[in-house]
């Protein structure tokens, strides 16, 4: 379930940096739909700390850590909605950037949350 | 005129690009202070050096962060020293642990100039000088 849900999620970020690094390479600033999209892959997020932290309550133990793991996933939580509000404030090209960087940088926590699951 | 222009805004260093490079500052401050602080708090003894230096770097990266926020010429000015001590720090910490592996039983932010982390610490800095540059030319003819 969780390992499903990494991989939907890091194929999500990537689709997200893609569209808003389209949006930068036309010049233009992050709108409406970019940031249902960008809500859409935090409620992703969301979820996977949800269902992390009821694996672990069911006594799963991550490989690499429990500490190490709940960063990731608070991480990996984060990550979106922070650069969502960082091209609020840059109405221009550089906020389609960002977010598209924050998509790609979800997708290496995705990739690190898989190896530190053990999956 | 000029006496209405007195009292100048501070050089805005967040405007265009720089947005994006507080971003990837911001990524890497979490990394590396996380990263550091746990791995001091739980197996200091393993690894102190590379432990260390990965704390440093994310106080480095955390100074770096708050004074382009801030903004201004002294800010800029703070950024761009700090920016080549990043730079300078990258280069040798990446060039030591190539030579001389057994002082790194662990892998610090900058080993192999940062390759576990794609590479962006030492892309970093280099954007970093060269946005920074920038503005100053932007500042000067505006």
């Amino acid at each position: 379930m969780l390992d499903v849900l990494t991989l939907v999620t890091a194929v999500a970020a990537l689709l997200l940096a893609a569209w808003c690094g389209w949006a930068a390479y036309r010049g233009q600033p992050t709108k409406d739909w970019h940031f249902i999209g960008m809500a859409v892959v935090t409620v992703l997020t969301l979820a996977q700390l949800v269902i992390g932290v009821v694996k672990l309550a069911q006594g799963q133990d991550p490989e690499q850590g429990t500490t190490i793991f709940v960063a990731y996933l608070l991480g990996a939580f984060a990550c979106i909605p922070a650069a969502g509000f960082m091209s609020l404030a840059e109405r221009t090209r550089w906020g389609s950037v960002t977010v598209a960087a924050g998509g790609v940088v979800l997708a290496v926590l995705q990739v690190r949350l898989y190896d530190i699951w053990g999956g | 005129m000029a006496v209405t222009e007195e009292k100048k805004p501070r050089t805005r260093l967040i405007a265009g690009p720089g947005i994006l490079l507080v971003w990837l500052y911001g990524v890497m401050v979490v990394g590396a202070v996380s990263r550091s602080a746990y791995q001091i708090a739980t197996e200091f003894d393993r690894a102190p050096l590379a432990y260390t230096l990965s704390a440093l770097a994310g106080v480095v990266y955390g100074f770096i962060t708050y004074t382009l926020v801030r903004g201004g010429e002294t800010a800029r000015r703070a950024a761009r020293v700090c920016c080549a001590v990043e730079l300078a720090g990258v280069l040798t910490v990446g060039t030591w642990t190539l030579i001389e592996p057994s002082a790194f039983p662990d892998a610090t932010v900058w080993s192999d100039y940062g390759m576990g982390y794609l590479f962006i610490p030492v892309l970093l800095p280099v954007s970093a000088l060269y946005w920074l540059r920038g503005s100053r030319q932007q500042a000067a003819a505006g």
